[in-house]
């Protein structure tokens, strides 16, 4: 059961082959027995799991036959969920039981989704590794010595683990795309504004967007179509109109055009990773694809330009975190400057204080032109690359990320060294276009990532060509050993 | 050393919306403690504010009517400071791009001149919460209510040259912006504050003085106090060889005195960047040409108006133009009674020593107007006196109908039947005829002041209803015989 993927477990609920309850049951004996060796989960929702998989099977035996009734779920922990704790991992949410759910989730439910709880992430999703967690790391289950990556590092791993078939992360500087490179899974972030930010735990407000991690594309277009499109309560939500992604999915590839941009096959890559990138070029062509060489020539400032611009958001989207109204408060301050300094000294975790440093400095009087103006300059300099290159190309495609996930605690003290991991996936948050990793090879026994970049709100471009490739590769369907 | 004066003031007018400006929560003031504090003006994390339209609306109204330059894209920014009653840890202000750029306001001066004052800027923000630091024994409570409404901050150029001109300039801003029905102007409430920004220098010197900024003033009489104070204490701060610091002071009204909250090393630095959570403001050009056509007849085109239609004196029509339920009240009344002169005299003079008597204003009068334009008609017609029409007036403000009823009622009908008349004064005179003697016995002189007396006996037994002229008149006469 666990191995399936949420389509076929779609297929396998309405032909009663198994019930709701006994897949979530089953699930959640998984969890409890796989999970402390991972550490995916913060918080699981057993009861409420059940309790919504006993009525979900009540439905369908009622005759109601939607297609995603019953499926389950886990949500990265910075989605609101009401009722339920929302930590963003941080210990400053530790005590933070959301009052209300994130629109993201809302849907979820609504379409019948299971949520089977809170996964585990880097703290307020700022960080690639998972470890700058309150709660601890989480571990890849293809090497539990190697980090799955992150922020959306539960999310990876408990689908990576087959504990859930599919999960909610978030992605603003590749957050979904490179741990699912990390752990063999099919990652999308869509483009910005596809999908409501109400609800999702603010990071860096203009790069966040929520996606989802599976195992395959077709499982992402599900996810996706069941959540994109328009929310009032989110001003920067897009009215653009939402396409029908199974309909596209099993169009032939003939005569599109790829582009791969040169600065993403520098010498920063690792050759290896660069080997299954060109396997993965060759298989596509195959499929009736032609590639170009492109260039992204303002691609190398996009690293500089990401931090700063998210850690100038960051240091004022965590400024209500302030002992106040909710949240960690420290003990018996003596006023109120007391009570901030060491309500947030004490919640706060060291790489967001770094970014909190980083964003304020950033900011402040004499700064802000030198380092915010000029971020924000690069920043439309890198769109402009993107919108002209795909004047000529449909797709742009290149690795996920430059290097196959680290040890753990291996560059915890080198922050600069981790950023620099980000430097494939910042760039389609800069300029807010949609992006996908999917499984396309092994090295050491690690699995490696392929990434799809389309023009905005071309998402069904990605998952079709995920999806082509998909049926001609079994990348996607490979199990870490012992899960 | 002759001094001169520099003003400028910052104007928070808390728009009349009626939900905040970036949640469906209420405004209502006085509500219970946090009970109108949405999960978004609590700062929940993953909300997100949209944007209230109707302030939008506003802002562009208050443009329209100052002559500004409204940008067609204007942009909101952070203002990050930390403050328990600021829950989000920054302001949603604008900084660079506000909403309603250059405009004017033209202000009367006590000589009667017009002078026209700078608008710099108007821009958007949202207010802050209440910290209440009373009744939580050593604790601070803190009350969101207020945080989220929305507020227009209005900046004037450094134009105002002394505390009169700026209460002047102040009063202007407050009609306008009741007239334009963007703000209650409750000052007590706080829904109408200013910030003064005051320097000084020696007379003839262009370069403006060093400014110290007193915050929240909320009444006209204490912006003249706390600016006259504040002129005082920095001339004498520099004649005895100080310096004026860039500060901001607090006015206390209690000891007529500003003290300093906080130097300007000690300010914030406010690191004002572009929200990223909210669109750039679009103000379509055909939205303003609507909005235009939709502005209320303006203070100082009704002023005029009044003057020209009316004949009515500067002062006049000032003091009717002042609010624009007043002006509906008089031209109300006026229209009834179709006599400019006697309503202005009866809304100006008895009206408003009821109101001021009663301490309501023009919006909650116990006489409305068609009740007092219907009692002015009476006068016109000889119904009653103008003695009698204050009796009639109270009555009415006493809730005893309109005037017809009253005159009705009470029988103060206005005896014109001259036969009636003589028959009365025939009494009277009988009745005090050593008077009637000495009278005719007196030379003119002594007469006029007799005269007076006869008149008195003679409405006192006519119970005031006899018409005062034909008294005169047919008393003359009898005296004469």
């Amino acid at each position: 059961m666990h191995q399936l993927t949420l389509a076929n477990i779609s297929k396998a609920l309405a032909a009663k082959q198994f019930s709701a309850r006994e897949l979530t049951s089953h699930l959640l004996s998984r969890i409890e027995q796989l999970d402390p060796q991972l550490n995916s989960f913060i918080t699981v929702s057993k009861e409420s799991a059940l309790q919504q998989a006993t009525a979900a099977d009540e439905l369908r035996s009622s005759g109601i036959n939607a297609p995603l009734l019953g499926l389950p779920i886990a949500h990265k922990d910075l989605f609101c969920t009401e009722g339920v704790r929302t930590s963003c991992a941080s210990k400053t949410l530790d005590n933070f039981i959301a009052p209300y759910t994130a629109t993201v989730v809302d849907k979820l439910n609504t379409a019948g989704f299971i949520s089977l709880g809170k996964l585990n992430m880097d703290e307020f999703a700022m960080g690639s590794s998972g470890e700058t967690s309150f709660y601890g790391p989480s571990k890849n289950p293809w090497d539990t010595q190697r980090i799955p990556g992150g922020s959306s590092s539960g999310s990876a791993v408990a689908v990576a683990a087959r504990l859930i078939p599919v999960s909610t992360g978030s992605d603003s500087g590749g957050s979904i795309r490179q741990p699912a490179a990390f752990t063999g899974l099919t990652g999308i972030k869509p483009t910005y504004g596809r999908i409501s930010r109400w609800g999702m735990t603010a990071y860096a407000s203009s790069l966040d967007q929520a996606g989802f991690l599976a195992h395959n594309a077709e499982d992402c277009a599900m996810l996706l179509q069941a959540t994109a499109g328009f929310d009032e309560r989110d001003s920067t939500s897009s009215q653009q109109p939402v396409d029908d992604y199974a309909a596209t999915l099993t169009q032939p590839l003939k005569g599109l055009r790829i582009g791969l941009p040169k600065e993403y096959f520098s010498s920063d890559l690792d050759s290896r990773i660069g080997d299954v990138v060109n396997n993965s070029i060759e298989q596509l062509k195959q499929l009736g694809a032609t590639f170009v060489e492109i260039s992204l020539p303002s691609l190398p400032h996009a690293v500089p330009a990401y931090y700063v611009i998210a850690s100038a958001e960051a240091s004022t989207n965590l400024a209500r975190f302030d002992g106040v109204r909710f949240g960690h408060r420290c003990a018996d301050p003596k006023n109120l400057e007391d009570l901030y300094l060491r309500s947030r000294d004490e919640a706060f975790g060291k790489e967001v204080k770094r970014r909190i440093m980083i964003g304020t400095y950033a900011l402040s009087t004499g700064y802000y032109d030198a380092y915010y103006l000029k971020a924000q300059k690069i920043r439309r300099l890198i769109k402009n690359d993107f919108v002209s290159a795909f004047k000529d190309v449909d797709l742009i495609l290149g690795p996920t990320t430059p290097n196959l996930p680290w040890l753990l605690g291996s560059k915890t003290n080198d922050p600069v060294a981790a950023y620099l991991e980000d430097i494939y996936t910042v760039p389609a948050n800069l300029a807010g276009i949609p992006g996908l990793s999917m499984p396309a090879g092994m090295i050491d026994g690690l699995p490696v990532g392929v990434q799809l970049l389309a023009p905005y709100f071309q998402e069904a471009r990605l998952l079709q060509v995920a999806h082509q490739f998909q049926q001609h590769t079994d990348w996607h369907a490979r199990t870490p050993a012992g899960f | 050393m002759q001094w001169e004066t520099v003003i400028g003031l910052e104007i928070h007018a808390q728009l009349a919306t009626n939900t905040k400006i970036f949640s469906g929560s209420s405004t209502t003031f006085g509500a219970e403690p946090n009970t109108q504090a949405s999960l978004i003006d609590l700062a929940m994390p993953g909300t997100l504010p949209v944007l209230n339209q109707e302030a939008v609306r506003m802002a562009c109204m208050f443009g329209l009517a100052v002559d500004a330059h409204i940008a067609e894209h204007n942009i909101f920014a952070r203002k990050n400071y930390f403050y328990p009653d600021l829950p989000k840890g920054y302001q949603t202000s604008q900084m660079d791009d506000p909403i309603v750029g250059v405009g004017h306001m033209d202000i009367a001066l006590e000589d009667g001149s017009i002078k026209r004052v700078g608008i710099t800027r108007a821009h958007l923000e949202e207010d802050a919460g209440k910290s209440l630091h009373e009744d939580f024994s050593g604790m601070t409570g803190i009350d969101l209510n207020r945080a989220g409404t929305p507020l227009l901050e209005i900046v004037s150029e450094p134009e105002l040259s002394n505390a009169k001109e700026a209460v002047a300039y102040a009063k202007a801003i407050h009609t306008l912006v009741r007239y334009l029905n963007i703000c209650d102007g409750n000052m007590a409430e706080g829904s109408f504050r200013c910030d003064c920004n005051v320097s000084i220098r020696p007379k003839g010197q262009s370069t403006l003085g060093t400014r110290t900024e007193i915050k929240n003033v909320n009444s006209f009489r204490f912006i003249e106090r706390a600016i006259n104070h504040e002129i005082q204490r920095q001339i004498e701060l520099i004649e005895d060889g100080g310096k004026v610091t860039q500060e901001t002071r607090l006015y206390d009204p209690s000891k007529d005195e500003t003290r300093s909250m906080r130097s300007k090393e000690e300010a914030n630095d406010y690191r004002y960047f572009p929200c990223p959570d909210l669109l750039p403001i679009h103000i379509p050009r055909e939205m303003l040409e609507e909005l235009r056509t939709h502005l209320p007849e303006l203070p100082t085109h009704k002023r005029e108006r009044f003057e020209k239609e009316f004949g009515l004196s500067t002062y006049d029509a000032s003091v009717l133009s002042a609010s624009r339920e007043m002006a509906n009240y008089f031209e109300e009344v006026e229209k009834i009674c179709q006599d400019a002169k006697l309503a202005t005299n009866w809304v100006m003079g008895e009206l408003s020593s009821l109101l001021n008597k009663e301490n309501l204003d023009i919006t909650q009068p116990p006489v409305s107007a068609k009740q007092l334009g219907g009692m002015l008609l009476r006068i016109k017609d000889n119904t009653i006196s103008g003695k009698i029409a204050k009796m009639v007036f109270e009555a009415m403000a006493a809730g005893e109908g309109d005037a017809d009823q009253v005159i009705e009622q009470r029988g103060l009908k206005q005896v014109t039947d001259s036969g009636a008349i003589e028959a009365m004064l025939d009494d009277v005179l009988a009745a005090n005829a050593e008077q009637v003697e000495q009278y005719r016995a007196s030379d003119e002189n002594k007469r006029g002041k007799m005269f007076g007396f006869f008149v008195g006996q003679a409405m006192r037994a006519s119970k005031g209803k006899a018409n005062p002229q034909q008294v005169n008149d047919l008393l003359k006469k009898k005296l004469e015989q």
